[in-house]
């Protein structure tokens, strides 16, 4: 078998890109702790989902053919988020489907995406990370990762092996935040009440972090803890297994202290 | 609360405040998802069930025109007659007629979402017939002048204290002294109420779960028994079905059958499964004298013309709108029609169009829950987003939206440009939020710092840190 | 043919762009096959155990939905046993009882205090007794198909519905079930309520909590003949 390091692209996510970098360096870290090698192409922007689920086939498609040009040429194209992995590996081919140009080469790259964290677990086979994390934590399932890609065990199983860690599972962990990309500023009162639900369990679970693979939700999530006044901190869980918690969490500021750990939560 | 798919947004704002209904939905969320599970732990080949009910599903509707000639030979042979009505306006029409024709004072009325959908009851009570719901929960919504506010269950938005406030407003004839605290002692009033009502009705309307085409039978289920009681006493029997309705064989109807209580209510299977067919037989000593079905199209052959096929597949278990994260924030009636929850926000732009019900398949986060509880795995989102194109197609899609969706794109097409750009919101919205590394309110983000604080970016993008790094080290 | 039909059937066939004699013709021979081959689909393993097992299963599981069921050694201890289950349950000892020779031949005569009427339902019966087609295992579910010797209100209208089920006409799965309607009733027909019966009438309709008797029978008795040998089903 071949012992040269995989190629990977690393798929930033606009939202990584624009509201939290450490994310991407995070992933970085990881990936090469996995024995990849792993390159940014510098001309990657989005996925389309806003456009495609907003019913805008056509600069959907438009982006996409500029995704698969970028990332068709590594081994692997790896993303810190569940939706837009899911995205490229489970909607590129349909929506493509009908061009000639373009369904192979989005049948070809769909094969080769992968959230990241189960592309370290399996695909390359990561059984444990080198981390250490005081305190207490709950995960969220985001929804495209779990149902879309069948995430839910691979983010455990590495976490439970982050020392210090304590993981509490989290009642109706798999219950959608409330995000759902336009949906939680079209429709706000209903986010709201589901994004209420979700921050009750979190606090009722009494932890200290709140944890999950997609951007989107974790800002949905620690917006509204924060203006809950909770002390609940709200990271990306690659940060966690990558070691690199250094950071103020999603939302905290200088001023909440970087490494403060609060217990329980409540504000 | 306004009766419109156009009201969506107002009715949900106003049912997310509701405390009693919020209360009453509490239930869905333990019960119906709970007893589910429990049924589908319960029995190993589930899933596998679910793959035949679905290869059922979609290939009778690639054969319907077919199965449906088969299905009115043998109603027919039996004894039966079909009417076939492309519109809301001709089901209408034909049940009048016969109730007409027969004389009929009283109907009574098994549980039917299709005589919701053309709006039966108005129309034999303008026509000087009167219309008795039989199924408890619809007695109860008849009763308040309501819609049902889902499809297996149409008062799980009520609790126990407004049902007993109905039957003491509406029940005046009872000594008003009465005990009525607990829900068998209302379960007991309606019994004593319906079954005259039943014992004296003319004609007896139920639905249909299925048709068969094998034996030209209709099946319904439920556990009170009032579909059998509705359709065994009066003289004539009509059934309300849509086209979509009818599978091949019993044994077709049999997977759909193990499939359907589980998903709906978690029952191993409903209390009374019944098979219809035709009139009393000569020497029968009950049952009606005469059976009719109303065949309905009313939108389902052009659904199955396009993209919207897979939900016809829907054999109307509820599951879907048990599980969703959005019906258990605003209940049934928000949707303001008939069908609610994602298999509403489906089905309802097909059937009355895209322009009167455009909120509907817009107010879902995709999560999926609805497609993996689904037993004939209908893709609810993916229909959902079907929808939002044609909306988009048609410019239906509000302008804002358009706007901004066409600039991102604009941006995003153009990577360099965009790093600019995004570099920029960064460092400004890094330095807005300040030390506090949050905003609590932001021009033209009212949606989402309403409710939310906005965690602000780190300062710099990760294509620009990304930059810097590989320049340090001369990559 | 009606205007209505027509309009129809030039939708769904538009939609399934029918047209082509070729696939048309190919079309409906798949649609006559599955129509008379009736093939069963997927039937759980639970629908399948030896018949031995068949009659404890579809005891469990019809009690389990708040059937009773009393065993009986033969069918001529069935008038002792239902005059037994009116006196416990503290019933007048009326009786609606389905004209079937079978039933009304057994003897009554030495249950005289029992006032028996043959028949249809009235609203006013409070307790029937009828037989049964078949007691399918796997949900603890009677089969009833009514006729001159079965009229269906006796299942819905009384109170208590006492159901007299041999050991021998226990099957495993509702496949079963239909086989048995269609040897007795041919192919395609089927008599005009065939009643699958799971337990008394319920419903969850106020705050989805279970309360049995909602309109039909708030009791459903069943007296189970011990027919068969050690429980090897015929």
């Amino acid at each position: 078998m071949s012992e040269t390091a995989p190629r990977v692209g690393l798929f930033v996510t606009c939202l990584v890109d624009l509201f939290r970098p450490s994310i991407g360096f995070a992933a970085v870290k990881l990936l090469a702790a996995a024995g990849c090698t792993v390159a940014v192409p510098r001309a990657q922007t989005c996925c389309g989902q806003p456009a495609y689920n907003t019913g805008d086939r056509h600069d959907t498609r438009t982006l996409a053919a500029q995704v698969i040009a970028v990332f068709e040429g590594f081994d692997y194209v790896v993303a810190p988020s569940g939706s837009c992995a899911a995205m490229i590996r489970e909607h590129y081919p349909a929506l493509l489907a009908d061009s000639p140009e373009l369904a192979a080469r989005a049948e070809a790259l769909a094969a080769k995406t992968f959230e990241l964290v189960s592309f370290l677990t399996d695909v390359r086979g990561m059984t444990g990370v080198e981390a250490a994390f005081e305190g207490s934590a709950a995960y969220h399932d985001a929804c495209s990762g779990l149902r879309e890609l069948g995430i839910h065990d691979q983010p455990r199983r590495l976490l439970a092996t982050v020392r210090g860690l304590r993981l509490e599972e989290l009642p109706d962990a798999d219950v959608c935040c409330g995000f759902g990309g336009t949906f939680c500023v079209k429709y706000p009162e209903i986010s709201d009440t589901m994004v209420t639900d979700k921050v009750e369990r979190v606090e009722q679970a009494g932890v200290g972090t709140l944890l999950a693979g997609d951007l989107g939700c974790l800002m949905n999530m620690a917006g509204k803890l924060q203006r809950r006044g909770s002390k609940i901190q709200v990271r990306h869980v690659a940060e966690v297994l990558a070691g690199m918690t250094d950071e103020p969490a999603i939302g905290a500021g200088a001023e909440d202290g970087t490494k403060d750990r609060a217990e329980g939560g409540r504000g | 609360m306004d009766s419109s798919p156009r009201a969506f947004k107002a009715n949900a704002r106003a049912a997310v405040k509701d405390p009693q209904l919020k209360r009453a939905l509490a239930h869905v969320k333990v019960g119906f998802i709970g007893k589910r599970a429990k049924a589908v732990a319960r029995l190993p080949e589930f899933d596998a069930l679910r793959d035949a009910a679905r290869d059922i599903k979609v290939h009778t509707l690639d054969h319907l025109d077919l199965y449906l000639e088969r299905y009115e030979e043998r109603v027919t042979a039996q004894g039966g007659q079909v009417h076939w009505c492309p519109s809301a306006a001709d089901a209408r029409a034909a049940v009048l007629d016969i109730c007409r024709r027969v004389g009929a004072k009283t109907v009574t009325k098994g549980k039917s979402m299709i005589s919701e959908e053309i709006d039966l009851n108005q129309h034999l009570e303008a026509n000087g017939i009167t219309p008795v719901e039989t199924d408890l929960g619809e007695y109860i919504v008849q009763l308040r002048g309501e819609r049902p506010s889902h499809i297996i269950a149409p008062a799980v938005h009520l609790t126990k204290d407004l049902i007993e406030a109905d039957f003491r407003a509406q029940h005046s004839h009872l000594p008003p002294e009465r005990s009525l605290e607990e829900p068998r002692e209302l379960v007991e009033e309606a019994r004593g109420i319906l079954r005259e009502r039943f014992l004296a009705a003319d004609v007896g309307i139920t639905g249909a779960n299925f048709l068969v085409a094998e034996t030209g039978s209709s099946i319904i289920v439920t556990n009170e028994g009032n579909g059998d009681l509705t359709q065994a006493l009066p003289r004539v029997h009509i059934v309300i079905a849509s086209l979509e309705k009818v599978v091949p064989t019993l044994e077709d109807a049999t997977t759909l059958l193990r499939v359907l209580a589980r998903s709906a209510t978690g029952q191993e299977f409903s209390t009374y499964t019944t098979v219809s067919t035709g009139p009393r037989r000569a020497r029968d000593l009950d049952g009606p004298e005469e059976y009719h079905v109303i065949l309905l199209d009313n939108g389902r052959s052009e659904m199955l013309a396009g993209q919207f096929r897979d939900a016809l597949r829907c054999i109307r278990c509820g599951a879907c709108m048990n599980h969703c994260p959005v019906y258990h924030a605003i209940g049934g009636h928000a949707y303001g029609w008939v069908y609610p929850g994602p298999i509403g926000a489906v089905l309802t732009p097909g059937l009355i169009g895209i322009e009167e019900a455009g909120d509907l398949p817009n107010a879902s986060t995709f999560c999926g829950r609805c497609e993996a509880v689904c037993p004939v795995r209908i893709p609810l989102p993916k229909m959902m987003r079907h929808w939002r194109e044609r909306e988009f197609e048609r410019h239906l899609t509000p302008r804002a939206v358009r706007a901004g969706l066409g600039l991102w794109a604009f941006l995003a097409s153009r990577p360099e440009l965009y790093h600019r750009v995004t570099g920029l919101a960064a460092r400004l919205l890094a330095a807005l939020a300040g030390r506090k590394g949050r905003l609590r309110s932001l021009p033209l983000a009212g949606g989402w710092t309403g409710v939310r604080d906005l965690p602000a970016p780190q300062g710099r993008t990760f294509h620009a840190l990304w930059a810097a790094r590989n320049r340090r080290a001369g990559t | 043919m009606s205007a209505g039909r027509d309009a129809i059937m030039g939708g769904l066939r538009r939609a399934l762009k029918r047209g082509a004699e070729a696939t048309d013709a190919a079309a409906r021979q798949t649609v006559d096959r599955r129509l008379d081959a009736a093939a069963r689909g997927l039937v759980p393993a639970r629908g399948q155990i030896p018949p031995a097992a068949q009659v404890d299963l579809f005891e469990a599981m019809a009690v389990e939905q708040a059937a009773t069921v009393t065993r009986i050694a033969s069918l001529e201890a069935v008038p002792a046993a239902l005059a037994d289950y009116l006196k416990a349950a503290n019933l007048a000892p009326k009786l609606r009882l389905a004209p079937s020779p079978e039933l009304q031949n057994l003897p009554w005569d030495s249950q005289p205090m029992i006032e028996i009427e043959t028949g249809p339902a009235q609203g006013s019966d409070q307790v029937s007794l009828t037989g049964a087609v078949a007691g399918v295992a796997e949900t603890g579910t009677l089969l009833l198909a009514s006729g001159p010797e079965a009229p269906t209100t006796l299942n819905f209208l009384p109170d208590n519905h006492v159901v007299v089920l041999k050991a021998s006409q226990v099957v495993g799965a509702y496949e079963d079930g239909w086989d048995r309607l269609r040897e007795i009733y041919g192919r395609g027909s089927l008599p005009r309520a065939v009643n699958l019966i799971t337990g008394p009438s319920r419903t969850a309709d106020i705050e989805q909590t279970i309360q049995l008797g909602a309109h039909g029978p708030r009791r459903l008795h069943i007296l189970l003949v011990e027919d068969t040998e050690s429980g090897n089903g015929a």
